[in-house]
């Protein structure tokens, strides 16, 4: 087999795009419904791209979290992209620059598609399946944004209801054992018990600690 | 407003050096086991807060409103492996619904 390019990658992303373009869609309407504004969701989007961060940081500051929560939460989120990230590092050859610009493009669907078997990854692959990710996944929070000024009253319209639906959509396919399943329950259980004594947002960052069950030895 | 601007610079400036570590910085030098396993399940903990809180949190108290509704219609939704953006919407509609009709 002659060895995966950039046209790839491309290729690859391109069935998943539409999901992306929803996905984003969701990110720029629920950010503005957040208070975020249009602009903002879309300056975030470019810089940040790391979806479930963006909504986990939105999330916390429109429930009346502070910066520091906000961000410890959304932050927390994407330390998994240390392992991810140094499982292609032995795969991204050239400059420093240009490893810096690759690793950019590592979120877990570009990074999945690059995935050769064996633990190794192909750098072309990534670079073409993560740019055509970001240009959907930016296009389409412009989308959401401007869309979202045309709704109404969020709570009206149940979008309310959205964020935690999507987080539900996220957490079941990273659900794999049921060592996950624990620590999301747990996670769950400490977040509902401090919420009526601690400010917005404390409660998401203190849940985190459920992931200190990764301790212990697994069967 | 400000507050905006300061978690999108933050969210920002921390993601591209969380993401830059591994290929820049440490080269490929494997984690030690024990930390890949709780980082591996930091994801799983903080989205089972997340929707805990998206769910039953008002302010400082918790409630059950129609919002459980739309969840369990979403939890219906990706049970039926519906793409994510099917679930966002049937889960807003059902909420929507069930507070326009009580």
């Amino acid at each position: 087999m002659a060895e995966r390019t950039f046209r790839d990658g491309v290729k690859a992303m391109a069935p998943l795009i539409v999901a992306v373009l929803g996905f984003a869609i969701s990110f720029g309407v629920l950010a503005r419904a957040a208070g975020f504004g249009w602009f903002a969701p879309i300056v975030m989007s470019a810089t940040t791209f790391a979806g479930s961060a963006q909504f986990a940081a939105v999330s916390v500051l429109g429930d009346g979290g502070t910066v520091a929560a906000a961000v410890a939460a959304a932050l927390l989120l994407n330390l998994r992209y240390g392992p991810i990230g140094i499982s292609v590092a032995p795969w991204l050859t050239g400059g420093a620059w240009s490893r810096f610009l690759h690793a950019q493009l590592v979120v877990d669907e570009s990074w999945a598609i690059a995935a050769e078997g064996e633990g190794r990854f192909n750098r072309r692959v990534l670079f073409g399946a993560g740019l055509a990710l970001y240009v959907a996944w930016v296009a389409g929070t412009a989308v959401g944004a401007v869309l979202g000024q045309a709704l109404g009253d969020p709570a009206t319209l149940g979008l309310d209801a959205a964020f935690a639906a999507l987080f539900l959509g996220l957490l079941v396919p990273i659900a794999k054992d049921r060592m996950h399943v624990i620590a999301a329950l747990l996670g769950a259980a400490i977040a509902l018990t401090l919420t009526p004594f601690t400010p917005a947002g404390v409660p998401i960052i203190a849940a985190s600690a459920a992931c200190l069950l990764g301790l212990r030895k697994r069967p | 407003m400000t507050e905006v601007w300061l978690v999108v610079a933050l969210v920002g400036v921390g993601t591209v050096a969380i993401k830059a570590a591994g290929p820049v910085l440490l080269g490929g030098r494997p984690l030690p086991p024990r930390l890949a396993g709780v980082i591996d399940l930091l994801a799983p903990a903080l989205f089972g807060a997340l929707i805990a809180v998206q769910t039953f949190g008002d302010g400082q108290s918790l409630v059950v409103d129609e919002r459980v509704i739309g969840v369990a219609v979403a939890g219906l939704a990706i049970w039926r492996k519906a793409p994510l953006i099917v679930v966002v919407i049937l889960a807003a509609a059902a909420t929507a619904i069930a507070r326009a009709v009580s």
